[in-house]
């Protein structure tokens, strides 16, 4: 084996893990909530791992990605650790947000994920903001705003493609169209093609197979080695599915998809098992190993879980800290600081 | 300050909350042809909260209109269609989505009947929520209504019962002005008694809750109960609160507040919307500009924390006042300790 197919074969080998670790954090997640031990609701990913995986896997550490409500295969595809992540969704004190954002706020600055979003489109300002630093910092960094097709409908975006366009700006839009908005089939929402309203501000925009981790890592490797030499910013489709309900709560999902849809996207596409075959058909793994993999990171989330559970909230004293910044706390600071707490 | 059809009256019907906004919308989209409604998942889902079940049934998709996820769009769209013979209810999910219709809300809907000199109508109701503590964070936690209370032309009803959320309701929709009415989310599934027969609550008049005569609590939408709770046990303490639940705070029954603080000497301003600049400051500077001779201690305000909504239970429950907070202050300003630090 010469080194280059080693390099890649462990290339290879890592797109497989961090898909798994992405279904594996939301399987236990998906667990926590049904066990009641988790508050409030969560978005699953699984069945995007692919999108995330192999957008991510094309970007360095300092580059920039924003996130969804359903955000947690962003945030694990980007470099996030299982430990910090589970006491964030069990809003203890060793949260990425010291449990104050919770699933639909974690942001995991060291890793350049500059956050999920509970506002739907509410992200697309600010990762063309974050294209705009790179432009005049002159980083050579790269941001990947990812979103849904509901999003889609939301205003903001037509007004930042227009300045990214104009100016451009070292971004790409991410639209993860997984066939619904909430208990909306996109085709209900959006009208004309998607691709094509990006096209409207001369924005190159691509369509890809959402389940295929090889074909979306190719096309975002090439598109962000072409905006770090001063092209873009480009708009990618990419079609996904997502398996579980809108959120943790949906399950009786009748009235909008059927029982034969969801079968089928599991059964023929799934990311990770056809990733896995092709991987033992290019005899760079065999099944064992691939179950290895699996197991050991099951054990991993295990233990991260079982720390989460065990891990202190944080002191109630900090119910007021980092409203303001450079202000210890904000509730003597906006009575001007005089007045006692 | 007599409500318009007695409470006591035919109080034979048990229902939710959520089945009292779900009544409300079918009865006047029976009664006004003219009345459509807009917002996301509010056909076939009959939203996330299920409030509006079944109405795409009975009115169908031309009038129970799925909109895509663009708030500042449909919002205007609504305001476009009520200026020229429709009666749209807007429908946002959160609260805290307001902040995207903020433009069409207070420089379009709010404006026009005045800017036209009285010839132009925007006859509009926006249904939304508010309310914490339901582990959301702070996206979709927010009471939101002091913003939009603060800007004139804007009417703003403040359900806390299953039979106000009916009855205001229904008079929102009826208005010929824009009106948006804030549904306290935590309290979708309790329940309460409503008349069998139609009727209506008219908008700045306050629901006296509870006589008392040591001090009034005044409570709005979801703070309403905690009032409630508070003078339970205030009554175990021996004092005696009133409770007094305005309804509506534009317009406001200054009447009613300025009617029973007179009366008790002492009073209590209860919101869940943060308290800086907020609904419990008007209030309470009313109070004290309009009673401030009867009064024998500060008027207190208890809202919301000024801060984020955290996720985390451990600091989400201390955000939002209880009924231990609302007792305890009551008590110490009854006792005539002092209550600031300062
Ligand atoms: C501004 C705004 N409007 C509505 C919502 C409620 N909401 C949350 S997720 C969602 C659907 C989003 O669909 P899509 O963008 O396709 O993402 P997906 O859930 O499919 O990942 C809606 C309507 C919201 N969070 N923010
Ligand atoms: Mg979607």
């Amino acid at each position: 084996m010469t080194k280059s197919v080693r390099k890649n074969t462990e290339q290879f080998l890592h797109l497989y893990k961090q898909m798994v670790r992405i279904r594996t954090f939301e399987e236990n997640a998906n667990q926590l909530y049904l066990n009641a031990k988790m508050p409030g609701l969560t978005h699953m990913y699984i069945g995007q791992e692919a999108v995330a995986v192999g957008v991510c896997e094309a970007l360095e550490n300092t580059d920039r990605i924003t996130s969804t409500h359903r955000g947690h295969g962003h945030c694990l595809a980007k470099g996030a650790k299982f430990k910090q992540m589970f006491c964030e969704l069990l809003g203890k004190a060793e949260g990425y947000c010291r449990g104050k954002g919770g699933s639909m706020h974690i942001a995991d600055q060291d890793n350049g994920n500059l956050g999920a979003n509970a506002i739907v489109g509410g992200s697309m300002g600010i990762a063309t903001g974050a294209a705009l630093s790179a432009k005049l910092l002159d980083t050579k960094t790269v941001t990947v705003c990812f979103f849904g097709d509901g999003a889609t409908a939301q205003g903001l975006w037509y007004e930042v493609m227009n300045m990214a366009a104009l100016w451009q700006l070292p971004v790409i839009y991410a639209c993860e169209n997984n066939g619904y908005s909430e208990y909306t089939p996109t085709s209900e929402i959006a009208a004309g093609s998607l691709k094509a309203r990006a096209e409207a501000f001369g924005i190159e925009s691509h369509k890809v197979d959402g389940q295929d981790v090889l074909a979306v890592h190719t096309l975002t490797q090439g598109l962000v080695n072409r905006l770090r030499n001063g092209e873009g910013p480009f708009f990618i489709e990419l079609e996904t599915y997502r398996y579980h309900g809108h959120h943790v709560g949906d399950i009786n999902r009748s009235y909008y998809r059927t029982k034969d849809e969801e079968t089928a996207w599991q059964k023929d596409r799934d990311p990770i098992t056809n990733f896995g075959r092709w991987l033992e058909e290019q005899d760079i793994a065999n099944s064992e190993e691939l179950s290895e993999i699996a197991s050991n990171i099951h054990a991993e989330a295990d233990e991260a879980v079982r720390y989460a559970i065990d891990a202190p909230y944080p002191n109630h004293g900090e119910v007021d800290t980092h409203v303001f910044a450079g202000v210890k706390h904000a509730l003597p600071y906006i009575s001007g600081g005089r007045i006692g707490s | 300050m007599p409500c318009p059809i007695s409470v006591e009256a035919g109080l034979d019907h048990e229902i939710t909350h959520s089945q009292a906004v779900n009544e409300a919308i079918a009865e006047e989209m029976r009664r006004d042809s003219t009345v459509i409604l807009l917002g996301e998942d509010v056909a076939e889902a009959g939203t996330p909260f299920k409030v509006l079940s079944g109405l795409v049934e009975e009115f169908g998709t031309e009038r129970v209109i799925d909109t895509p996820i663009a708030e500042p769009g449909f919002m205007g769209i609504a305001v476009g269609a009520a200026m020229t013979g429709m009666r749209p209810i807007v429908d946002i999910m959160f609260g805290d989505f307001l902040f995207l219709i903020m433009d069409q809300l207070c420089n379009q809907a709010a404006k026009t009947h005045y800017m036209s000199g009285g010839k132009l109508n925007v006859p509009l109701v926006v249904r939304t929520n508010l309310g914490a503590t339901r582990r959301s964070a702070a996206q979709h936690s927010q009471s939101l209504h002091a913003l939009v209370a603060h800007i004139p032309g804007l009417k703003i009803a403040l359900p806390a019962t299953p039979y106000e959320a009916k009855g205001l309701l229904k008079t929102a929709i009826r208005d010929d002005n824009p009106v948006v009415i804030f549904e306290d989310k935590l309290s979708y599934q309790m329940k309460g008694n409503v008349p069998e027969e139609e009727y209506l609550i008219e908008f700045g008049q306050a629901n006296l809750l509870r006589e008392g005569s040591d001090v009034t609590l005044i409570g709005t939408s979801s703070m309403v109960q905690t009032c409630q709770a508070a003078a339970d046990l205030l009554a175990e303490e021996g004092i005696s609160a009133e409770v007094l639940d305005p309804r509506t705070i534009v317009p406001l029954d200054e009447t009613a507040i300025l009617e029973s603080v007179r009366k008790t000497s002492r009073a209590v301003v209860i919101d869940e919307g943060h308290q800086n600049y907020g609904v419990t400051a008007e209030i309470a500077a009313r109070i004290s500009e309009k009673a401030f001779y009867h009064l024998d201690a500060p008027v207190i305000r208890l809202g919301a924390m000024d801060v984020p909504v955290p996720f985390s239970p451990a600091l989400e429950d201390l955000t939002v006042p209880t009924p231990k907070l609302v007792a305890r202050k009551s008590l110490s300003i009854c006792r005539g300790e002092l209550v600031h630090d300062a």
